[in-house]
């Protein structure tokens, strides 16, 4: 069962960065691992139409990630990046880069932060810091796009609008 | 679609001088000298402003006799709360999907 923990994204208007937050009803170690461990990973990320690949995946300061998500026509978006660094059970700072993009070079720095809280419960705080405003916007909506074309007709239906205009 | 040759609201709302003009007429429509009265940069640059507000469709301009008024059309602002709150509903899929795990995983370790 899913808890009632709410998402909460924040991304101000003419920010370089957006949070996503969340909490868990479950310790920090395990909720770090489901970050790290690619048997646990492969369960939870992505959209829930997609399948989820792992190319590769190196979990360490250092280390190589790739991981590619499959849509039910078999369209492949892929992304990858760097680990920075790997402070278990509290930190994860990553670079970002989505494959999908018209051209390489937008990449995205990550940080995930694990907090304690009582009760065994652990609250994740994600900062994305983009290379400008126009990247933070466009890889919003271009992840949108891939992600929940499905279930979302209004977002096609607004961007024709927007080529419209 | 180039990230550098977007003509959206995101790209309009990503300057600070247009955002205050837009917070400066959204309730009150102003022609082009009353809007650059209130700045320091010079007239011409808040002219282009206003040409990219307008042709993001955040702004509208209307003739009155002589005088042409920039108005606010703030309906595609929605857009923006909307493409976040779209992309939050995106992690929060995720993020349930990760609660069921966490609980898979809290199961298991109590049976060890």
């Amino acid at each position: 069962m899913a808890s009632n923990n709410q998402t909460e994204i924040v991304a101000e208007p003419g920010k370089q960065e957006l949070f996503i937050k969340r909490e868990f009803e479950a310790p920090r170690e395990l909720v770090f691992r489901a970050f790290t461990d690619a048997d646990m990973l492969v369960k939870w990320l992505g959209p829930c139409n997609m399948k989820m690949r792992i190319d590769k995946h190196e979990a360490r300061a250092g280390g190589y990630y790739r991981y590619v998500h499959i849509d039910p026509q078999g369209n492949e978006y892929g992304f990858h990046g760097v680990s920075h660094e790997m402070l278990v059970p509290e930190r994860l700072i990553r670079t970002f880069e989505f494959e999908g993009l018209p051209e390489t070079g937008h990449v995205v720095l990550e940080t995930a932060r694990f907090e304690s809280l009582p009760n065994d419960r652990t609250r994740v705080t994600i900062q994305s810091v983009f290379q400008s405003v126009a990247d933070r916007d466009g890889m919003v909506q271009s992840g949108m796009e891939y992600g929940v074309k499905e279930s979302h007709q209004m977002l096609d239906d607004f961007l024709a609008q927007q080529l419209v205009n | 679609m180039a990230l550098q040759s977007r003509r959206d609201v995101f790209q309009a709302i990503a300057d600070p001088t247009r955002r205050e003009i837009i917070n400066l007429i959204a309730f009150n429509p102003l022609n082009l000298n009353s809007i650059a009265e209130n700045f320091d940069v010079s007239r011409p640059a808040i002219s282009q402003h206003i040409k990219i507000l307008t042709e993001c469709g955040l702004i509208v301009i209307k003739k009155q006799g002589r005088e042409r008024y920039c108005e606010a059309s703030l309906q595609q602002l929605g857009e923006v709360s909307n493409w976040i709150e779209q992309y939050r509903k995106l992690w929060q899929t995720q993020f349930n999907a990760l609660d069921d795990l966490l609980e898979e995983y809290k199961a298991k370790e109590k049976k060890k």
